[in-house]
Formats: structure tokens, sequence, C-alpha cells
């Protein structure tokens, strides 16, 4: 489904990613990890579209497409979405409105026909249901005074609506509860399907424990240094990232 | 701000004037020019009685005198070469039969120019709940609902029928919240102002529908200059509205009008404007000067006068919809949302004069800056000595689209008694990248993306736009409306 080729990028002149390799197979759900400042974030703005971030080298297709040669609307309509590390507030627009418009871009671009406000409604109970998120929200302007955790389950409700391909989780687990933590994981679980494909990128294994990994990649220095199965991750936790930031690349 | 959305903002920018169009009709223009002669004129092919002759001429007489003294008004943070008062062209009003017995005997050409404009006012397509009043270069050429209207005795219909059909109103009223001598721009409008709407509410009614009136600019080398007058008497309320558009031209049109509003005891009136003038080509060519006078007066005890704006067109927009809260615990608003792109220049605002006890006012202004727009926000809130209690809030937020635009915002604060709250606050932000990116990546195009985020930074002042209106206003700032839910 994916598959990224010695990817060289900056941000604001300075080179953060320094030639990664990876390829995402559908169903298959990758976590990457890294310590901060790994270029775990650009690697996700890199797929998602970010304009501020270059792409100074290397190729990325996504089912078997050049995925950089489109603009980030295009990437979102075509299956891409981005959890937001940090979701974004916009005031005086609200959720609902938001989300409809969002899910009547992306079905347009499927040939399927766009969901009238009580369709939309309807489809949004049922899947605000899988992340426990208060209706109320749904009136409120996007993301403005929302909690951490319930701007982070608002994200998922998202990519419950939105039904991407691929889907790219940024710190999902930054800021949240015990509690937060486990209602978002269960809605990123009740999404994994065998046409679906997930990248996790996290600080920590304590997500892994609730999404567990088919694939685990350590990012340092803008380099994968070392991949392998979910026990890397566990490694990991016990070593610390000092273990893997000198080690050889494992690139597979 | 990213390349991309420099496109995007350039394509928002670039939308066509949809109502540029002309009306081939024939119309009775007297020669540019103004003089006694020519208020005399104006005076007499509406037949008016004597004393508003004289009014004319004083006024008339004020603004001559203003001109040769130079006292054209200069301190607004707008830029525009001298007009020449001389070379304007103060009536024209469309040829047609002398007496209209019912709407049927408006000229098909005059009807078919408000169908395009979006308003019908043929019987049969009417749009219901709104009376219209069609006001042509000069003239009203319609009005819609009066019979119905009148039943409750309110009266609805053109200022020089009012003049004719109900002379001791607009006498009582006529210049009583805007004087001849207030300012330039009233001075000269009271001259010659040649057409407009008047209404008037009775004690204790409730109008049944909004009363609106649609102001179209159409003859070459006139000025618009039309005076409304709206009465609300004790108990009474009203909405009303206002739209404007005229044709792209590359030479400048002025419009002066005033706008005058009484509420007394207990009365209502709440108004709303979409104004959307021809605001000149790319380059900045073309356009209306829309320098207006709007004022309320809140006379009687528990009144309340609420103005709406909506301000996207003209090249020029100088105008401060003002409230004097006269009465004990009568309440002034102004919600105004003003979008200037290209070369547009708005400097407008509002007064809010607190005279009696217990006033109370609030004022909330959007300001949207987009190409090289340049955008000022002037308020002035005065409490007087004897406003005991008086409270004011207000908040200006200016939004900037692009980095070649401008916001401005200079708030007057004169309290002069002790009890008084008056509170100001302001914001300016630009669209953020990162909203942008966050819209885009869940599929939006920038293009919406844009719209949907200035929609929202107009919200609060849209959701106190009537139904119908809203709906324009939206569609205004190019954007896509928003649905039945949220």
């Amino acid at each position: 489904m994916l598959e990224i080729r010695d990817l060289h990028a900056s941000a604001g002149g300075v080179p953060i990613l320094k030639g990664i390799d990876l390829v995402v197979r559908a169903g298959e759900v990758h976590a990457v990890m890294g310590p901060n400042a790994s270029g775990k974030s650009t690697l996700s703005n890199v797929l998602a579209g970010r304009p501020s971030v270059e792409v100074t080298r290397g190729q990325v297709l996504f089912e078997g497409r050049d995925l950089l040669a489109l603009p980030p609307e295009e990437r979102a309509r075509e299956g891409i979405f981005l959890a937001f590390q940090y979701p974004v507030e916009i005031p005086g627009v609200s959720n609902a409105y938001f989300l409809k418009a969002a899910l009547n871009a992306v079905r347009r671009h499927r040939g399927e026909a766009e969901l009238d406000a009580i369709e939309f409604l309807s489809l949004a109970r049922e899947k605000m249901k899988l992340v426990e998120m208060d209706e109320k929200l749904m009136s409120r302007s996007i993301n403005e005074g929302f909690s951490g955790g319930e701007k982070k389950r608002n994200e998922i409700l998202q990519m419950a609506l939105l039904e991407p391909r691929l889907a790219i989780l940024d710190e999902t687990d930054s800021g949240l509860d015990i509690d937060a933590l486990r209602i978002v994981a269960g809605g990123v679980n009740a999404l994994r399907g065998p046409a679906r494909a997930m990248i996790v990128i996290t600080h920590y294994q304590r997500l892994l424990d609730y999404i567990v990994p088919d694939r685990v990649h350590v990012l340092s220095g803008g380099r994968i240094v070392r991949s392998g199965g979910k026990e890397l991750a566990l490694e990991l936790e016990k070593k610390g990232y000092g273990w893997v930031e000198a080690g050889p690349a494992e690139a597979r | 701000m990213a390349e991309a959305t420099d496109v995007a903002l350039e394509r928002l920018r670039t939308r066509e004037y949809e109502y540029g169009f002309v009306t081939p009709i024939e119309s009775d223009s007297i020669p540019p020019g103004l003089d006694e002669a020519v208020v005399r004129l104006i005076s007499a092919k509406k037949q008016e009685p004597a004393w508003l002759l004289e009014w004319r001429l004083r006024a008339l007489r004020r603004f001559l005198a203003m001109l040769a003294e130079g006292t054209e008004p200069t301190w607004a943070n707008v830029r525009y070469p001298k007009i020449d008062y001389q070379k304007i062209i103060y009536y024209s009003a469309p040829k047609q039969r002398k007496t209209l017995g019912s709407l049927d005997e408006v000229d098909p050409e005059l009807l078919r120019t408000y169908e395009k404009l979006g308003i019908s006012l043929a019987e049969q397509k009417r749009l219901a709940g709104v009376a219209v009043d069609a006001v042509f270069d000069s003239v009203s050429v319609a009005t819609t609902f009066k019979e119905e209207l009148e039943k409750q005795g309110i009266i609805f219909c053109s200022f020089s029928e009012a003049v004719q059909r109900c002379p001791k109103l607009v006498r009582e009223y006529l210049g009583s919240v805007v004087p001849y001598s207030d300012n330039f721009f009233a001075a000269l409008n009271s001259a010659v102002f040649s057409d407009g709407s008047f209404a008037y509410i009775p004690k204790g009614v409730r109008c049944p529908m909004e009363l609106s009136t649609y102001f179209r600019i159409n003859a070459a080398g006139t000025g618009q200059f039309e005076r409304t007058l709206i009465v609300a008497d004790e108990r009474a309320s009203v909405s009303y509205l206002e739209g404007c558009t005229a044709p792209k031209r590359d030479e400048h049109q002025l419009h002066a009008a005033v706008v005058e509003l009484v509420a007394l005891d207990d009365a209502t009136i709440k108004y709303s404007t979409v104004q959307n003038w021809y605001p000149g080509d790319k380059e900045g060519r073309g356009g209306i000067y829309n320098f207006v006078t709007k004022r309320g007066a809140c006379r009687g005890r528990r009144s309340k006068i609420s103005w709406t704006q909506v301000e996207t067109g003209s090249a020029i927009t100088w105008k401060y919809p003002s409230c004097i809260l006269q009465g004990d615990e009568s309440v002034g608003e102004f919600y105004s949302v003003a979008l200037t792109n290209n070369h547009q220049q708005a400097d407008t605002g509002t007064k809010m004069i607190h005279l009696g006890r217990g006033t109370r006012s609030t004022i909330v202004s959007k300001g949207i800056s987009a190409g090289q727009g340049q955008q000022s926000y002037r308020g002035l809130v005065r409490i007087g000595p004897k406003a005991h209690g008086a409270r004011n809030f207000s908040r200006c937020d200016s939004l900037l689209l692009g980095d070649r635009c401008g916001a401005h915002t200079f708030p007057y604060l004169e309290v002069k008694n002790p009890t008084a709250t008056v509170e100001h606050e302001a914001t300016t932000s630009k669209i953020g990248d990162d909203q942008l990116f966050y819209c885009r990546q869940r599929g939006l195009s920038e293009e919406d993306a844009v719209s949907m985020i200035v929609n929202g930074f107009c919200k609060e002042v849209f959701r106190e736009l009537p139904m119908e209106f809203a709906v324009e206003a939206q569609n205004l700032l190019g954007l896509s409306l928003e649905g039945a839910v949220g």
C-alpha cells in the first residue's frame, strides 16, 4: 500500500529525514517510535503533505502512485488520514458542519452520494459511540475549548467517519490519561481491518499495550535504526533510546 | 503564508462581481452640476411642500459653504482623489408612465432588473414575509405588500410618497436625528436627496413582515442620495433590511445616503444591511464611494436599536451607524462584518452615545482584509454625566488574508460618569497555515477551507441577520452555506 524509498526531507531549511525506507502493506499496523526530534512528526507531515515540509530526495508510492505529487486534500480524498498531535481549533465553525463537509468531499471523490444533514448526524452518532464522545461536542466550534482527551477522541471520530485506507496517528497518546488512552485505543482497534493500514507514531511503549503493532520501527537522527516485531517496543522500553541511537540501521 | 494559500486567496479575490450589468432603460436625467436651480428642480419634480424646499435650500447653502471652506472630512483613514461635485448628476429616474395603478404597470425592464438581482416584485413570486421598496437610481419604482401593511396602520412607502401622504410625520422627524448641518455628506444629501424609504409603525404594532429596500444604481455619472426614515412608535417593533448593487464602471460613483431611525418608549428597530455596491476592479478602477450617515435615536425608555451590517462592496466605505441612547434603559447594538479586497478601503464603526440612565450598548465588529485592502474600525463610546450605570461592551476582531493588506483600530472612549462600565476587546489574527492544513488534510479544498474559516470568524454577526440575509451574506463572502447541522 505504502512504499517509502530513500526519503529525505527538511523543515525550514534544516534536514530532518535523512533516508527513510519503509513498506507498509494493507492490514498492517506499524509503530514508529523514537526519541524527541528524531523526525517522527516530520515523517507524518511528509505523508500528509504539509506545505512547510520540503522533500529533498526520495519517493513515496501510495497504491503504486506518486504520493508526493498530490496536494494534501487529494491525498486525504485518496484515503490518507492524519490524526494530529495537536488538533487545530477553528472558532465559529461547528464540528458537525466541518465533519460533514469533509466527509462529503471524500465521498464525492469516491463517487458516492453526499449525505444530507440527517443522514450525516445519524452516522456521526453511531461513530461517536466508538470513542464515547459527548454529542454536545458536535455543535461546538472545532476543538475550541475541548480538553486534550476530547480533541484526540475527535480525531479518532473523524477517522471513523472518513474510513481512510492509511491512517497515521501522530502521538495520539500524548496528553491522555489512562482512561482516555483506553477509549482512544479501543476506537483505533475497532477500525483495524484487512484493507486498512496504520502507522502509529509514539514516544512511549504504553500505547502499544493497547494497539498491538505488527511491526515496530525505531527512528533516530532521521533514519530508521532498527525494525522488528512488537517485542522490539518492550525491549526499547527496558533499555531506553540510548540503546538504539548508537546501533546500526536495520532497514527493511 | 504558503504559496498555495495565495493561489486560493487570489481565486477568492478575483471572483467576478455578479451584479455589474446595466439595464438598458431610458432615463430622465438632469444635467450634471449643483446649484439652487437643481435643488428647486428636484423638489418641483416631487411636488414638495414649501417647507421641505426651504429645508433643502438651507442644507444646500450649508453644503456650499463647507465646500468653499474646504471642510470635506479628511480624518478618515481612506485615500481618494478630490471629488468634483459639479460633475455629478443629481437626479436620474427611469422613464415610465406617470402614476402606477399597480405593480403590473411597472416597466418590465425594471422588473427584469430586480429579478436578475434576485428580488421578485411580481405579485405571484414575491418573497413571502418580506415587503420590498425598490429604489432605482433616484426614485422608488415599486413597493410590495403596501396594502397588507396598511391594514395594521403601518406606513411603508417611498420617501417621496410619504411626503405627500403623511407630511406631518415626515416634517416632525426628518432631520431630527441627523440634522442637515451634521456633516459634509449629510448636508449634501439633505439638499439633493431624491428618494428612499419611509416606514412608520404605530403604537403597539409588531410589524408582521420584514421591510426591505433594494437600492440599485444604474445610470452612469449619477450619484445616489437616498434618505431613509423609520419611526417606531411606543411598543412597536420592526425589522428592516437593505441591499445594494451597482453596475461595473470605470469611473467612481458617489452614494451619500442618510438613514434616521427613531424608537419611542419600548419600541425596537432592527436594521440590517448587506452592502454590495460595485467594489471596483482588481487595479482599483471604478467602484462606489459609499459615504453614508446612519444614526438611530432611542428616544423612549427601554427602546432598542440594533444595527447589523455586512459590508463587502464599494471602493470606499465611510460609515458609522450609531445610536443615541436618550431613553433610560435603552439599548444600542452594532454588529458588523466588513470585507476589503483588492484596493478597497473601509473606515467604518459606530458611535454609542449614552445619555440616559442604565443604558446599554454592544459593539461586535469583524473586519476581514485581503489583497491590498485597508480597513479601519473607528468607534466612539461616550458616556454622558447623567448616564448612571451605563454599560458598554466592544469587541473588534480583524482577520488578515495574505500579507499586503492592513487592519487598523481606532477606539475612542469618553466616560463622564463614574458608575459606568466600559469594556473593549480587540484581536488581530491571520488565517493560520495550521488551520488551512488541518482542513485540507480532511479533504477540503483550500478555497473551501478559507471560506469556512472566514465564515466562522463572522458567525457572531451573521446570526444577527434575518434568515434570508444571512444566506445572502455568506454567499457574498464567497462562503459555502452552513447547513442545518451545527
